[in-house]
């Protein structure tokens, strides 16, 4: 099995026929009046079947909010969801609460970063997952129970009905994940959004579960929303890649393109700073200055300017829009930017440094 | 800030070699030299009386030199124990066999005051900078603690050093009357880290110091790390799963698997030419941040988890999980850390299996692995992590180096 | 990577704070020598990190204080905990009458012993024609003398038992928790009935000391536990790591990060206080000396005319439940302001 190379040529996404789901001026607000937080702002974007898409930003841009607000998951009270959610032509958002809960897990299905703490820790493997199938898929018990077995088989769990009678402390943590998987999977939904799935998983585990998810995507033609920090995740996995910030896309791009040139200063930052394990040792980094805390509200220009090594005086003053990026390499860029970059950081070149002069 | 006298000599250059490892390090200045360091936990059981039924042997006969100045990483996955060892060597764990010499004085030895008084040359920053700083202190409080056990905020303004490692690590001189929780991740870490500094210490050990940290962030802290250490003459013991960063500011790295290392090398030579099966899967899982590699590249995925440290396998650790085992040797004899003859490989590089040379040459291939009875091809996984606590009682002895 | 030198000073000028940090630079070996140099890394090191405003620091119990001031709960609570305060200090002084003068004795009568309400008597009387509303009012103080004493007293053994065993350790762990066990083991009322019984003249102080103890093991546990959680927390490693000495740990780092939890539970434990002392008051085992009135020994003396004259309890017994709701309300919400998760 080992050393196999991975090269499933991934479908790009022509933009032919119609979005499977359609993501228009998203918006969550938790609170209200004067102490309002928006954490997510007007995000755009569309998923196509068979399609991976990915949501690319750290901790407080908003990635997580906005998979929670697609699925109906968040907290009714304290929070104001805002803007459209169509899911294969219907409103996810206005749709009644029992019928988005039919949606969800049938054609929606989602897995997140803590597999132990998505699993009910007192009922057995099999009986969650053949839950599942009998709600969803109308099977009796012993059918689910089966078509369960045969999921953990699918992906990867070895001696799967002796797994289902076992609960999800006694597995470990990669193994949860794929149970996760596999009840996400159970249902044959439409499309799978994984929320950080392997961030709490060592290295070769990450890995499995990755080559595992490419694979579904390639065979079942499943679309997948990927929520990640981890740009090696994304250069490896997604066909299209958003970089948020702040509550904001800031930049959309094919994942060749993306990486190739990136263009704004917060995705080349994000770039410049990661150590790579292919070059010399001892290139200096080159971090983003400063933290989420110091920026300023998009209301008063860029989020990201107090940050930005090619802040100019109009990023404090206007407001950057999300517009078509003509002037970079590669098809369907969008880019949110006064300044943006014109090479890329990661190569030794200053050019930055003097643009922005 | 004085930089540490460097005599060389005070260290006990080639120690009681029983292994090869004397030899490799004689010509340097060996600060930290740790032999044969067993770290296990008793697992306890009973209503009223414990009864100890088994150990979890996190660390399980180490044998490891850093050299003065030198940043040496250690990687690992979760479990392999590197944690434990970083404790283990400041003595924040209780050693259960083994020597740790720093700078020629055997730290396992030591205790009470003088083990208390020893601290003060070894230092530890933490994972996570919010839980490993005291919330109720303040920054100025926090660095002056350390200073204060040591006696040094007595023959000069305690308060001018303040400002002075406040600056070092990047810091406006308002911090020091903040809390903890009033700073950004990042800034956090570096009051962890100024604290660090704060008692002037040789050696720092780092346990994952920038994985709580956001990417854009990570930089920053790994930046101002190695300003330091030019600025500062420190040595460091960088403890990371993360690969990418270890190469990054490591000048040895040192790769452990389930309690002891099993490949040993200069950076450069580690990540061109791994030797042992594990390290190779390890680096070929790592994802890379550049699609064309991603693309293109060979992925060695290795099957199920790792085996639950209380229950160790036999002979070479590794060997439920290696794509290249073999019949004999892999599954009774432990394979100790030893150079090998192989053309272009260093002499410093050091790996812990008995077919390193044969793996190199292509002579053996890789197979599918097969465990418990599982045929799976691509996906099988190796099962005993379940049991952390005692079902089995046969815990094998476990000193086959 | 070529342009390093001083050139990287020019950019900060234009954009403020964020833009100091240029492009990478080289690893500088000794800056000691280039004071200007070092002097300009330090700026730009320090917009690398971030900004930080110019304010002092704010503690956990400050910020918690800041949140709790508008924290309506608390306020009620508060509020309730003051007048019972205020009026415990004062009582004597505004009572109308003399809550030990037999009043209205003469109106009690074999088929009436609870004189009724009246001018100048607004509640009644009790049974030995003492007025009622000036018994309740002054009644407070030794509820609060009892509450917070006994309180105080369980509070100050719990913590240092629980410091005892959650600071040092070991077998000395063992044997004060097994103490303790076994006094968790006899139920509190029982345990507090034995030892007010065990005094051969009862008192206010016999009953204080009895709830006093009854407490301990309530306290020492929780101190312990969250004692416990601290040994193994990353900051106490860190300072046990730089060298400080263990008492100063013990002191300096476990114990203050401990004692929220308790501080908490001793609110909530008062109410309970006052309530376990009207239980011993009931049973006779209180303070006989009914000159000085407490609510807890009032409730224990209406019970005899309870069928006929419910309202002779209900006083007392609504004093009660007022003030021991406004401890709850004040602790629980004190728990909600301590609780880091809850920080903004």
């Amino acid at each position: 099995m080992t050393a196999q190379p991975i090269t499933s040529p991934r479908p790009a996404a022509d933009g032919a026929g119609e979005a499977l789901l359609s993501v228009r001026d998203l918006t969550v607000t938790f609170g209200r009046g004067r102490k309002a937080f928006r954490a997510v702002d007007g995000v755009d974007f569309d998923v196509y079947p068979g399609q991976t898409v990915g949501l690319v930003g750290e901790s407080g841009c908003g990635k997580s909010v906005t998979s929670l607000a697609i699925m109906g998951l968040l907290p009714g009270r304290g929070n104001t969801v805002g803007g459209r959610v169509t899911f294969a032509g219907e409103d996810l958002l206005s749709m009644p609460a029992d019928q988005l809960r039919d949606r969800r897990g049938r054609d929606v299905a989602m897995i997140f970063q803590d597999p132990l703490s998505s699993l009910n820790p007192v009922v057995p493997l099999g009986v969650q997952v053949a839950e599942v199938i009998e709600r969803h898929k109308g099977r009796n018990r012993s059918d689910a129970q089966q078509e369960a077995a045969a999921m953990l088989k699918k992906v990867g769990i070895p001696d799967p009905d002796r797994r289902l009678k076992e609960y999800p402390h006694q597995l470990s943590g990669g193994m949860r994940q794929r149970a996760l998987i596999a009840m996400a999977l159970a249902c044959e939904p439409r499309l799978l959004i994984a929320d950080e799935p392997t961030t709490a998983l060592d290295v070769t585990i990450q890995a499995q579960i990755l080559a595992l998810l490419k694979e579904l995507v390639s065979e079942s033609g499943t679309a997948l929303i990927m929520i990640t920090h981890d740009l090696g995740v994304v250069a490896g996995l997604c066909d299209e890649v958003n970089v948020l910030y702040a509550g904001r896309i800031v930049e959309r791009a094919q994942r060749h393109d993306l990486f190739a040139t990136p263009r704004h200063p917060y995705t080349g930052g994000l770039l410049a700073s990661i150590p790579r394990l292919h070059e010399e040792r001892g290139r200096r980094l080159t971090p983003v200055p400063g933290s989420v805390s110091d920026n300023i509200p998009w209301e008063q220009g860029c989020a990201f300017a107090p940050r930005c090594a090619n802040a100019v005086d109009v990023c404090r003053q206007q407001t950057p829009t999300l517009v078509p990026d003509r002037d970079a390499v590669g098809d369907d860029r969008l880019l949110r930017c006064h300044n943006p970059l014109t090479a890329n950081p990661v190569d030794d070149t200053p050019t930055v440094e003097e643009d922005a002069r | 800030m004085s930089t540490p006298d460097p005599t060389p000599g005070s260290g006990p250059a080639a120690g009681p070699g029983e292994t090869g490892a004397g030899t490799a390090t004689a010509e340097h200045d060996v600060l930290l030299d740790v032999r044969g360091l067993k770290v296990h936990f008793p697992i306890k059981k009973g209503l009223v009386f414990d009864r100890t039924v088994g150990h979890v042997y996190a660390v399980d006969g180490m044998d490891l030199q850093i050299r003065r100045g030198e940043t040496y990483g250690l990687v690992g996955e979760s479990g392999c124990g590197k944690s434990t060892f970083g404790r283990a060597i400041l003595r924040l764990e209780d050693l259960t066999e083994g020597q740790v010499l720093f700078d020629g004085t055997d730290l396992a030895s030591l205790k009470g005051e003088e083990l208390r008084r020893q601290r003060r040359h070894m230092q530890m920053v933490f994972q996570d900078p919010l839980g490993s700083l005291d919330p109720r202190q303040t920054v100025e409080q926090l660095l002056l603690e350390g200073m204060r056990a040591h006696g040094m905020t007595k023959d000069r303004d305690a308060h001018e050093r303040l400002t002075d490692l406040l600056r070092e690590v990047g810091l406006p001189r308002t911090a020091l009357s903040k809390y903890p929780h009033e700073f950004s991740g990042g800034q956090r870490q570096r009051v962890g880290i100024a604290r660090a500094l704060s008692v002037d210490p040789q050696l720092i050990v780092a346990d994952e110091p920038v994985s709580a940290l956001d990417v854009s962030v990570q930089a920053q802290v790994i930046n101002l790390l190695a300003d330091l250490q030019a600025e500062l003459g420190l040595t460091y013991l960088l403890i990371a799963h993360d690969l990418a960063v270890v190469r990054h500011i490591s000048d040895r790295v040192g790769v452990m698997y389930l309690g002891a290392l099993v490949e040993e090398a200069d950076a450069d030579d580690l990540y061109e030419a791994p030797l042992h099966p594990y390290t190779r899967a390890l680096l070929s899982a790592v994802p890379v941040p550049d699609p064309t590699v991603e693309d293109t590249r060979e992925q060695i995925l290795l099957v199920g988890d790792l085996p639950s440290p209380a229950n160790p396998p036999s002979g070479c650790r590794f060997h439920t999980r290696c794509p290249w085992r073999q019949e004999t040797r892999c599954d009774t004899e432990r394979p100790a850390l030893r150079t090998v003859e192989i053309d272009g490989v260093a002499g410093s590089h050091r790996v812990a299996c008995h077919w390193a040379e044969q793996i190199a040459s292509g002579e053996l291939q890789p197979h599918a692995v097969t465990v418990s009875g599982v045929t799976d091809p691509t996906l099988t996984t190796h099962d005993d992590d379940s049991a952390l606590g005692a079902k089995d009682t046969a815990y094998p002895t476990t000193d086959g180096g | 990577m070529t342009d390093h030198l001083p050139d990287t000073g020019t950019s900060p000028g234009s954009t403020g704070t964020g833009s100091g940090t240029g492009p990478a630079e080289p690893r500088r070996p000794g800056l000691a020598g280039r004071p200007g140099a070092r002097k300009k890394e330090r700026i730009d090191r320090l917009a690398e990190a971030g900004t930080l405003s110019e304010e002092e620091g704010v503690s956990l119990w400050q910020s918690a204080w800041r949140r709790l001031r508008r924290d309506p709960v608390f306020l009620v609570g508060a509020v309730i905990i003051a007048a019972f305060v205020v009026l415990a200090v004062i009582a004597p002084w505004i009572a109308p009458h003399d809550p030990a003068a037999r009043l209205l004795i003469d109106q009690r009568t074999t088929s009436n012993p609870i004189p009724g309400p009246q001018p100048g008597h607004p509640l009644g009387a009790d049974d030995a024609g003492r007025d009622m509303l000036s018994r309740l009012m002054v009644g407070a103080r030794q509820t609060l003398i009892v509450g917070v004493l006994a309180t105080l007293g369980g509070l100050t053994g719990g913590l240092i038992l629980g410091t005892l065993a959650g600071g040092i350790g070991g077998w000395m762990d063992g044997v004060v928790m097994r103490i303790v066990d076994v006094m968790l083991s006899i139920p509190s009322l029982l345990m507090a009935f034995s030892l007010a019984a065990m005094f051969a003249r009862p008192s206010q102080w016999t009953v204080i000391l009895a709830i006093a103890i009854i407490q301990i093991p309530i306290f020492a546990r929780l101190l312990r536990g969250s004692m416990m959680a601290q040994r193994h927390s990353d900051h106490v490693l860190a300072a046990q790591a730089l060298g400080v000495r263990a008492p100063a740990i013990v002191f300096r780092h476990m114990l203050p990060n401990s004692v929220g939890p308790v501080i908490v539970q001793g609110t909530l434990v008062l109410a309970v206080a006052i309530i376990d002392a009207a239980a011993l008051s009931f049973l006779g085992l209180g303070n006989p000396d009914d000159t000085q009135p407490e609510w807890g020994q009032m409730l224990g003396r209406a019970q005899q005319y309870f069928n006929t004259h419910p309202e002779v309890a209900v006083y007392p017994a609504l004093c009660i439940i007022v003030v021991a709701l406004g401890f709850t309300l004040m602790g629980e919400s004190l728990r909600e302001a301590l609780d880091p998760k809850s920080r903004r």
